[in-house]
């Protein structure tokens, strides 16, 4: 079966002569239907950067990127730009804080022409309630709205577009501990009903245990390895991995038992 | 909007500022019920009472050829409100839209549109001002128009000094990835959040437009004899201090009050709106 998204021999140079800066480098992987893939590595590895180019903000440099079977033009259609969407790490910069959280999602249905004009509205109210906000939410400023509730509009505003696939660019790392939790737990559940695939952008490899399917391990714009979630954290083959994962802080026995004890018990 | 008008009507100084512009624009709008001598706006001669200091006839004195003065102020209020608004309405949106392009496109819409207002900012603005009316014809328009060209590029620098900021901005490019225009991206996403910033110096610029209007006119560049103009009736009494004190002195307090007031209230916007940029 044809993969949903797929990245062949993807180079991206910033600049040129002595000064360029080559972000991203001969990469290449898939992304299945439904499939979660984690794309790690630390800072300034060119992970955004690769989110960018699979979302259209620049092209890339060499190489080819193909959705659905067929490649990408370096100008998306409304079909593509539709059909793969983001979500940004600041929940609170993603918003604009002069538009109601309504108006932001509601860009989408209108340049994409979700729905009808006197429906749209509706629409936004039944993003909302998908990610757990009440539809009377879009009348808020996102200033009144938590982190985690920002980020759950955010969410809200992708899943409008009616996507097939999302850019998760670090969605959980500027939410604390019990935010990140329930985030997580609604991104892999909308993941399960509405059959979405994810590329899921983080340096947190304890978030990527719990969520990802197959994890790319990338390092100063190098896919430095790409297997399931469970062969690199049991057996990772490169040098790199094997530090990334031996960074990630030790759960004590303790700390388990405690887990343990809450299981199933983290607050909504 | 509420809150702003809370918090400004409980700070005195921004008080004092609110009930300073409302007595100018009051006494500018109503000038034809309040003004004791309507007619004195005009070319009136009256040789009876030239040149008299304040008198319960002439509560502010008359000017040499015997026209009230306060009357004079009054109407001389509506050309300088008149000016200050025009030209703002005007300047504001021309700047707003270079600065918004300039700043979000980048490039060398980027180049192009900055460098034509450096070139209009590297000129003082009252030579610029000065150079045109001495080209031009001296009237009321001309005065608009020379201003104007003095004033725009303030804001172009303004804002695209914010857009420039904004534009890094995740909702900037959360919107850019949805595929919205550029217009959309610059007028309904960039432009609200540059909004305060625009509104707080507007209402600074209203008392400094007065003053280089008044400039302008106490040079003789600005509007014309038989209508009266806060700058030239200062110039006309300055030659007569300090024996006819009151043909400088009030036209003069006028000013003061009229860019005092705006001063006041932009002050307090800015600190509400927090538009420090």
């Amino acid at each position: 079966m044809t993969p949903l998204l797929s990245l062949r021999h993807v180079s991206k140079t910033f600049g040129s002569g002595p000064r360029a800066v080559r972000a991203v480098r001969d990469v290449s992987f898939d992304v299945s239907r439904g499939e979660c893939l984690a794309v790690v590595g630390e800072s300034g590895s060119g992970k955004t950067t690769l989110a960018n180019m699979i979302l259209g903000v620049f092209g890339q440099s060499s190489g080819e990127i193909r959705f659905d079977g067929r490649a990408l033009p370096s100008r998306r259609t409304l079909e593509h730009r539709s059909a793969i969407q983001l979500v940004q790490q600041n929940p609170l910069s993603s918003l604009n804080p002069k538009r109601s959280v309504g108006a932001s999602i509601r860009l989408g249905l209108d340049v994409f022409g979700i729905g009808r004009r006197s429906d749209r509205w509706r629409l936004v109210e039944n993003a909302l309630e998908e990610v757990g906000l009440p539809g009377d939410f879009r009348r808020r400023a996102p200033a009144a709205l938590s982190g985690g509730q920002c980020q759950r509009v955010a969410i809200a505003r992708a899943l409008a577009c009616q996507p097939r696939l999302v850019i998760l660019d670090e969605p959980t790392s500027a939410l604390d501990v019990l935010v990140q939790a329930r985030v997580l737990r609604l991104l892999d559940g909308l993941r399960r009903t509405k059959g979405l695939s994810y590329v899921f952008i983080t340096h947190d490899l304890s978030v990527v245990r719990n969520v990802a399917d197959r994890v790319a391990v990338f390092r100063s714009g190098e896919l430095v390895e790409c297997a399931e979630t469970g062969a690199i954290f049991e057996n990772p083959r490169a040098d790199y991995t094997r530090r990334l994962i031996g960074a990630v802080p030790v759960i004590t026995d303790h700390e388990l038992k405690l887990r343990e004890s809450l299981s199933g018990g983290l607050p909504a | 909007m509420r809150r702003t008008t809370v918090i400004l009507l409980r700070n005195p100084l921004s008080m004092l500022g609110v009930v300073l512009v409302a007595a100018v624009v009051i006494s500018a709008a109503l000038a034809d019920y309040i003004a004791p001598f309507p007619e004195h706006r005009g070319a009136v001669v009256d040789f009876v009472h030239f040149n008299q200091g304040p008198t319960a006839r002439n509560v502010m004195g008359t000017d040499l050829v015997g026209r009230d003065l306060f009357s004079r102020i009054l109407y001389a209020f509506r050309i300088s409100l008149l000016l200050g608004v025009v030209v703002l309405a005007i300047a504001t949106p021309i700047g707003t839209f270079v600065g918004l392009l300039a700043g979000y496109l980048g490039g060398r819409a980027e180049f192009a549109l900055m460098r034509l207002t450096d070139v209009f900012l590297s000129i003082p603005p009252l030579v610029l001002a000065i150079a045109m009316m001495g080209v031009l014809e001296p009237t009321l328009l001309n005065a608009m128009l020379a201003v104007t060209a003095m004033w725009w590029p303030w804001y172009a620098r303004l804002v695209y000094n914010i857009t420039r900021s904004e534009r890094e901005e995740g909702y900037v490019l959360a919107a850019e990835v949805i595929g919205a225009s550029t217009l959309h991206v610059t007028f309904r996403e960039i432009l609200p959040n540059c909004l305060p910033a625009i509104i707080t110096k507007m209402t600074l610029d209203m008392g400094f437009v007065i003053i280089i209007a008044s400039s302008l006119s106490f040079l003789g560049l600005g509007v014309q004899p038989p209508t009266p103009d806060l700058g030239s009736m200062v110039a006309e009494g300055a030659r007569y201090l300090p024996d006819s004190w009151w043909l400088t002195v009030f036209p003069g307090l006028a000013i003061l009050v009229a860019v005092f007031g705006f001063n006041l209230i932009g002050d307090a916007l800015r600190e509400i709106l927090g538009a420090d940029q």
